[in-house]
């Protein structure tokens, strides 16, 4: 197994989430229905850090979630069942702009199963979709609205995201060969 | 965390991870039940089958709310209306349930081991909803999610299980469960019902009942099985009541946060006084919401289970 490479260090995870919290506010006029939901793992902690950004440029609290994927998954059949997390989303996201946030985008299907899974709390304004990383290799047609990072990879490499809110020494974004 | 089980026959050969598994899940199918939507589509186009070979309203309404919640389609075959009168054996009617493409067989039986051995004939999955005094797992497993989610911890808790421990398959799996997960268990009732030889199994056994609650966190009560006792393993109900029911006057000598827990169907004036089953330290009903949220998460984790299985 080859040496795993860092792709973004604590400071570039830093910069592209802020980069991203201000794309989001250019893109989003209605500063008061925007709400973030992250999917975890990995996506719940970067929703709660870019509503911290979003509420320093807008001078208000800017509401995040956490939004749990495995039951509306499409390979529930053809694998052991994946570890359910909890969802905890504390406002009606009916007439919102849902903002998605995920660390790695790449089949696109958690984000798909998002969708659906987001679709029994209520019918959101619009959904957009924020990643840290897009590797591509995309199943599904699905594009996100706001990305980190496009890393170019080969089907047998894994981009792991670790943060300090998950127990990591510091953060950063690895991609290692399998 | 993984589960790797194509079945949930027992409690005895689950690890003390594999429990917590199945808690850690069901937390969040918990959660489900208390959206506008209370439907995930994770078991869409599955077929359960409820195989209840005797009598049973609430686990089988659970399991039935279960699938239906996890978006499966859900049939109920009980033994009062099927070709059991006409002779067929088990594993013929399993088959035949099986042919009609069945993913999941959820199956009561009065004889120990049905499950196992439907686990051995068939290749759907199976989950012991009950087999004669053997164990009632998915019980074990929200009595385990109930004290966890009320006391926050499992290890250490003095749990007394006060009843007919002899003829219950739920004191079985309730050992199991939590003397696995580090509770320390003691079982009491009348001695014809509570033989020594449980504590082979790792708890305490005594015939003093003031002495068993004393110190507990948890008191579960069981109810006296009618139906399953040959003759008379005590005098009478009301003797009964009188040596090991739970009253005012017990209740005001156990620890004041202990808490009381009972599988159902409750007898009211005979393990249990008619107050206390609805006082605020009683969690009865709680278990009830409890038990649908186990047994969707267990459903949701055996799916998984098979895939392990093919690859080993």
């Amino acid at each position: 197994m080859a040496e795993p490479t860092v792709i973004l260090d604590a400071l570039a995870i830093q910069r592209s989430l802020t980069r991203i919290a201000h794309e989001i506010a250019e893109r989003n006029e209605d500063d008061a229905k925007v709400v973030l939901v992250g999917i975890p793992v990995g996506g719940d902690h970067l929703a709660a850090r870019l509503a911290k950004i979003l509420a320093g440029i807008w001078k208000h609290d800017v509401p995040f979630g956490i939004l749990d994927t495995t039951m509306h998954r499409d390979d529930l059949d053809q694998r052991v069942a994946p570890t359910v997390h909890p969802t905890d989303i504390p406002f009606d996201v009916t007439g919102k702009t849902v903002v998605l946030v995920d660390d790695v985008l790449f089949s696109g299907r958690t984000t798909r199963a998002a969708m659906d899974a987001l679709n029994d709390f209520g019918r959101p304004k619009r959904i957009q979709l924020a990643v840290l990383v897009d590797r591509g290799h995309r199943e599904l047609p699905i594009k996100a609205d706001f990305v980190g990072k496009n890393v170019p990879t080969s089907l047998d490499e894994k981009i792991s995201l670790l943060l300090t809110e998950a127990g990591a020494a510091q953060d950063e974004v690895i991609l290692k060969r399998k | 965390m993984s589960w790797t089980k194509k079945h949930l026959l027992d409690i005895e050969s689950l690890t003390a991870e594999e429990i917590t598994t199945v808690l850690d899940t069901a937390r969040s199918f918990k959660a489900v039940g208390k959206r506008a939507i209370k439907k995930v589509p994770a078991l869409r186009g599955k077929t359960v089958i409820n195989l209840f070979v005797e009598p049973s309203t609430r686990t089988r309404t659970s399991f039935e709310l279960a699938a239906i919640r996890l978006s499966a389609d859900i049939i109920n075959f009980s033994a009062e209306a099927s070709s059991f009168k006409k002779g067929e054996t088990l594993k013929d009617t399993a088959k035949n349930l099986e042919a009609l493409n069945a993913d999941f067989i959820i199956i009561r039986h009065s004889a120990s081991g049905a499950p196992h051995f439907l686990s051995r004939v068939l290749d759907s999955h199976v989950i012991n909803a009950g087999d004669g005094a053997h164990e009632h797992p998915t019980q074990a497993l929200l009595d385990a999610f109930t004290i966890r989610e009320k006391k926050g911890r499992i290890a250490g808790l003095n749990v007394t299980i006060l009843g007919d421990i002899l003829y219950s398959r739920v004191a079985r799996s309730d050992i199991w469960a939590l003397t696995k997960l580090g509770a320390k268990v003691t079982l009491c009732g009348p001695s014809t019902l509570v033989p020594k030889t449980f504590e082979q199994m790792g708890c305490r056994v005594t015939y003093d009942v003031d002495e068993a609650i004393r110190d507990a966190d948890i008191i579960n009560l069981l109810r006296i099985q009618h139906e399953r006792q040959r003759k008379t393993m005590f005098p009478s109900i009301a003797e009964y009541t009188n040596l090991f029911g739970l009253n005012k006057a017990r209740l005001a000598k156990t620890k004041p946060d202990a808490l009381i827990m009972h599988p159902g169907p409750i007898n009211r004036g005979v393990e249990i006084d008619s107050e206390i089953a609805d006082c605020n330290r009683s969690v009865i009903l709680e278990q009830v919401t409890n038990g649908l949220a186990v047994r969707m998460a267990v459903l949701f984790l055996v799916n998984g289970g098979k895939m392990a299985t093919a690859a080993a």
